[in-house]
């Protein structure tokens, strides 16, 4: 069997900023996933001849969070264009899109986002209106009509589309889950919504052309239409061509669409409606300070600050909540290394942001007694878990409970000869092996969990030390 | 009562101190709107009730001592593409047969604002494609001076209505002359604004980056108040200007620059006309104004790069007219909507729509579209970039708005020879600048207008000229419709 051909996988996604209360054009509520169909339209989305389109300014300010979050450069004037097509689901016939051909500038170009270690190349990003929804009775081919909601209609998307960066399937997954929850962080979208975030996606094997696949509604569906198509291309070595295709999710294959000889003439022009985007430097400026701080740089940050370990500041950084909660304890105590890694492995948002919330203070003072060996470790998550479920200060619960942390040497040591006698061979395996010797550790705290880890490994040793010699 | 008995400038303030009904006058149109309109056809509609009941409430005010609009009383007619709610807009297009816009347009909002009264919505060539309203879903307009000849296009229902004493006043629309054309040949005053100062929400559009709103009327001082009511910014048109419009000077025409533009007076230009317009331009020397030739050298380009650009924006504007939402509806059946979309179309779109939309998609298609679209944008810059140049040494620009008198409603030209005489009036849309028709003698019964072009945001040059030529009396008036 020869070497496998290289997979290179590019992505368009689409995003809705449903941060916005109000469509891309008009003021119509954005709000339109509970709404019954046609309900949230008005003259300018429903395409009434006459009506005329005026932007919406914060749908530029949150695309240009985006562009700025994955290092792209801000255009300082972009324009919108038309995309001419006919289709029931576009009220007026053509999409008011940007465009990077035919002198179109769209509203950011050259990003990256890291993805593992390894760079994706962002091309482009541009600002432009989803079109309405067509539904059918049962299934497309079978309906004998299709009903069509404009609800949907002049929504504001971001479309990022990527260079063909991705090797496979599972990286092209990890890219659209990085991707989101760096979006949701900057508070412009919430990509849980049902339709808020969607992909299409291009793939070529080495030597084949590119083929591209339409309609994948989520991100689960990506990696398996795109090992669907990656297989299929295998399969049929050489034999894909440069073609549309269409991700079947009942199915679970790929079906055609067009080729590429078949692709619409979109008949880009500028819209002539719409004065041009002006983002100038002092305006990126602007977005650039009222921008929430994006996951990468606040662990870059964390591990410099606090030095954190860098697997530690990313986990952190990822949860907006716990790194807000973490800073107010950080103002208070020192401690950050066991703060962080307490919080990481114990806490929820919920937990620090919730009716029961733990309180910084509270938590910084249980913190302190790990660190001074009055309760354990172990002690310590019982007493969050209380505190989080009661709502009573972990403090207390620490009290009520009487946890405290075992220091009597002797009585640990005690409990190490009890564990070897029940395992014969077992200290000889932990002199040997790191992971028995843990796990010995292990046995030892499950007979006496108020001993301090620390303290039954220290014990421990000196107890194998000793028989060795 | 005979409206004509009464200027149109003297209607607001006599209906405000109560010697003047605005019922009455209102009533006094209507009539001869029913006299005279079968003949003429400027209207496709007549709101007879809703002009009464709006006339009735501003004598009621004037009555109490309250204050009425600065265009109280005043009727005014509406071309069709212009929305008002409640009135159908069909743009004389079978294809919006029923639309009834929910809204208003802004223009329209703020003359009613001012208490200026809505008479109907007049005839045009269908969507705006066309300089004679013979291109008309609903049959032609005729002018009133000679009902053998088109009264111009395509706002030749507003332009007919006016000069026939059926409005006081009249809003049309200019996308390459379609306020002046008909201003022209039906022998009144028109103004094309600069791009951006009227607002074109509720102007259902042909080719958005080139068209205005304006006003129409033989009493230049009304017209001048029906444009001064629609001017100004508008929240809901992005690409209105933030400005505030210029006041008129009030000044004669003493000192004032004048620059006959040589290829307005070229070989393609009627004989008779260039007299009368010369003659126009001896009288501007006579109120003290310098009259001195001048040449744009790009001016013969204009009419190729207008209809590129106007046809490529008209094929995008039009796609929305399917039939799925509004409008003509396509027949119920099984089909898919492809094959509806035609039907449809092919039903509700005349001959003229469909050969600009088919000419507008082929000049945006893949492989034509820098040879046509982004070339006739170069050259649109070069042709405004001329103009700013000339009003250097210019305060107005003049010269005959059409080449020919108004042609014979039989003639019959073929889709070229009616684009050519579009040739003086396309410059002014392509530059976005201010451009007015004042009408400047006759050849026999038949008008000849002047146009004159002025600096962007220079309305109030263009409105001093227009009164000054037309003088006190107001634009004459046809024997044919006494």
């Amino acid at each position: 069997m020869q070497a496998e051909a290289k997979v290179r996988i590019g992505l368009e996604v689409h995003c809705q900023l449903t941060a916005l209360r109000t469509k891309l054009f008009c003021a119509c509520s954005s709000d339109y996933r509970s709404s019954e169909p046609n309900e949230k339209v008005c003259p300018v989305c429903f395409g009434l001849p006459g009506t005329l389109p005026v932007l919406n300014a914060k749908a530029v300010e949150y695309a240009a969070m985006i562009a700025l979050a994955l290092d792209c450069s801000v255009a300082g004037r972009s324009l919108f264009y038309r995309k001419n097509y006919f289709y029931p689901d576009l009220p007026k016939g053509f999409q008011i899109s940007q465009y990077d051909k035919a002198g179109g500038v769209p509203l950011a170009s050259s990003g990256h986002l890291e993805v593992e270690g390894k760079a994706v190349r962002i091309t482009r990003i541009q600002l432009e209106e989803d079109p309405g929804k067509l539904t059918y009775e049962g299934t497309i081919d079978r309906s004998s009509h299709s009903l069509v909601d404009y609800n949907r209609a002049g929504i504001a998307l971001v479309e990022i589309v990527t260079e063909p960066d991705l090797e496979d399937a599972r990286g092209a997954k990890m890219f659209l889950e990085k991707l989101r929850s760096l979006i949701e962080s900057l508070g412009v979208s919430d990509g849980e919504l049902d339709g808020a975030m969607r992909c299409d996606a291009n793939i070529s094997l080495a030597g084949g052309a590119r083929v591209e696949v339409k309609n994948i509604s989520s991100f689960k569906e990506v990696e398996k239409a795109l090992n669907y198509e990656i297989l299929r291309q295998r399969t049929f070595s050489g034999a894909a061509s440069s073609e549309t295709r269409h991700w079947d999710e009942r199915r679970s294959i790929t079906i055609a669409m067009r080729s590429k000889e078949e692709e619409q003439d979109y008949r880009y022009f500028p819209e002539p409606d719409l004065p041009p985007i002006l983002l100038g430097a002092a305006a990126v400026d602007g977005v650039r300070r009222s921008m929430p701080e994006v996951a990468d740089s606040k662990a870059a940050r964390f591990a410099r600050e606090y030095g954190l370990s860098p697997q530690l500041a990313r986990e952190l950084a990822a949860n907006k909540a716990l790194s807000a909660f973490f800073e107010e304890c950080a103002r208070l105590h020192t401690g950050y290394q066991e703060m962080a890694g307490l919080s990481v492995s114990e806490l929820s948002a919920e937990d620090v942001t919730g009716e029961r919330a733990v309180a910084p203070a509270d938590y910084v003072e249980l913190v302190k007694m790990v660190e001074s060996d009055a309760i354990t470790r172990a002690q310590a998550k019982e007493a969050l878990r209380e505190a989080t479920r009661t709502g009573r200060p972990a403090r207390e619960v620490v009290r009520s409970k009487n946890l405290s942390a075992v220091a009597d040497e002797g009585a640990i040591a005690a409990v190490i000869e009890r564990v070897a006698a029940a395992r014969p061979g077992s200290l000889e395996e932990a002199a040997r092996d790191k992971k028995a010797f843990s796990f010995f550790v292990g046995q030892v705290l499950k007979e006496e969990p108020k001993a301090q880890p620390a303290i039954v490994a220290r014990l421990l040793a000196s107890r194998l030390r000793a028989k060795k010699t | 009562m005979d409206p004509l008995s009464v200027k149109a400038r003297q209607v607001p303030s006599l209906v405000a101190g109560g010697s003047l009904s605005a019922e009455e006058y209102v009533a006094s149109i209507l009539e001869r709107v029913e006299r005279l309109d079968g003949r003429i056809h400027a209207y496709l509609q007549v709101d007879r009730e809703g002009a009464l009941a709006r006339a009735r409430d501003v004598d009621k005010r004037a009555r109490r001592g309250e204050r009425v609009g600065r265009l109280a009383g005043l009727g005014v007619a509406v071309k069709d593409n212009v929305c008002v709610a409640s009135l159908q807009a069909t743009c004389a297009s079978r294809v919006l047969e029923g639309f009834f816009p929910p809204y208003t347009a802004t223009a329209v909002e703020r003359v009613q604002r001012e208490d200026g009264i809505v008479i109907g919505k007049t005839n045009m060539d269908e969507f705006g494609m066309g300089n004679s309203t013979l291109n008309s879903g609903y049959g032609p307009t005729l002018n009133p001076w000679d009902a053998s000849r088109v009264p111009g296009g395509s706002s030749g229902g507003s332009a007919a209505a006016v000069a026939a004493g059926m409005a006081s006043v009249a809003i049309g629309s200019d996308t390459g002359g379609s306020i002046r054309c008909p201003a022209s040949f039906c022998s009144v005053v028109g103004l094309k604004p600069t791009y951006g100062r009227v607002s074109r929400y509720g102007l259902i559009a042909y080719a958005n980056s080139l068209e205005q709103i304006g006003p129409m009327g033989g009493d230049p001082e009304a017209v001048s108040a029906l444009f001064y009511a629609m001017a100004g910014h508008d929240p809901r048109d992005a690409t209105t200007s933030r400005e505030p419009p210029r006041g008129r000077g009030g000044a004669g025409l003493e000192g004032l620059r004048v620059g006959r533009v040589r290829e307005f007076f070229g070989e393609g230009a009627d004989p008779r006309v260039r007299e009368r317009v010369l003659d126009g331009c001896s009288r501007l020397e006579g109120m003290g104004a310098h009259v001195e030739d001048v040449s744009l050298g790009s001016l013969p380009h204009s009419l190729a790069v207008y209809y590129i650009i106007a046809m490529a924006e008209a094929s995008s504007n039009l796609s929305r007219y399917d039939g799925v939402r509004y409008g003509l509806p396509s027949e119920k059946g099984t089909a898919d909507w492809n094959s509806a979309y035609a039907r449809t179309r092919s039903a509700g779109f005349g001959e003229e729509v469909k050969r600009r939309i088919l000419m507008g998609t082929f000049v945006l298609s893949a492989g034509y579209y820098e040879a046509y679209y982004v070339r006739a944008q170069k050259v649109r810059e070069i042709i405004s970039r001329e103009f700013s140049l000339a009003f250097k040494g210019f305060d107005l620009l003049v010269g005959p708005t059409m080449p020919v008198l108004p042609p014979r409603v039989g003639d019959e030209p073929t889709p070229l020879e009616e684009y050519l005489i579009d040739i003086n009036t396309v410059a002014a849309n392509l530059a976005g600048l201010p451009a007015a028709s004042v009408p400047c003698g006759y050849e026999g019964n038949l008008p000849v207008g002047m146009q004159l072009i002025a600096p962007r945001f220079r309305e109030d040059v263009l409105l001093d000229a227009a009164v000054a030529l037309v003088g006190e009396g107001g634009a004459p008036r046809p024997a044919e419709a006494p």
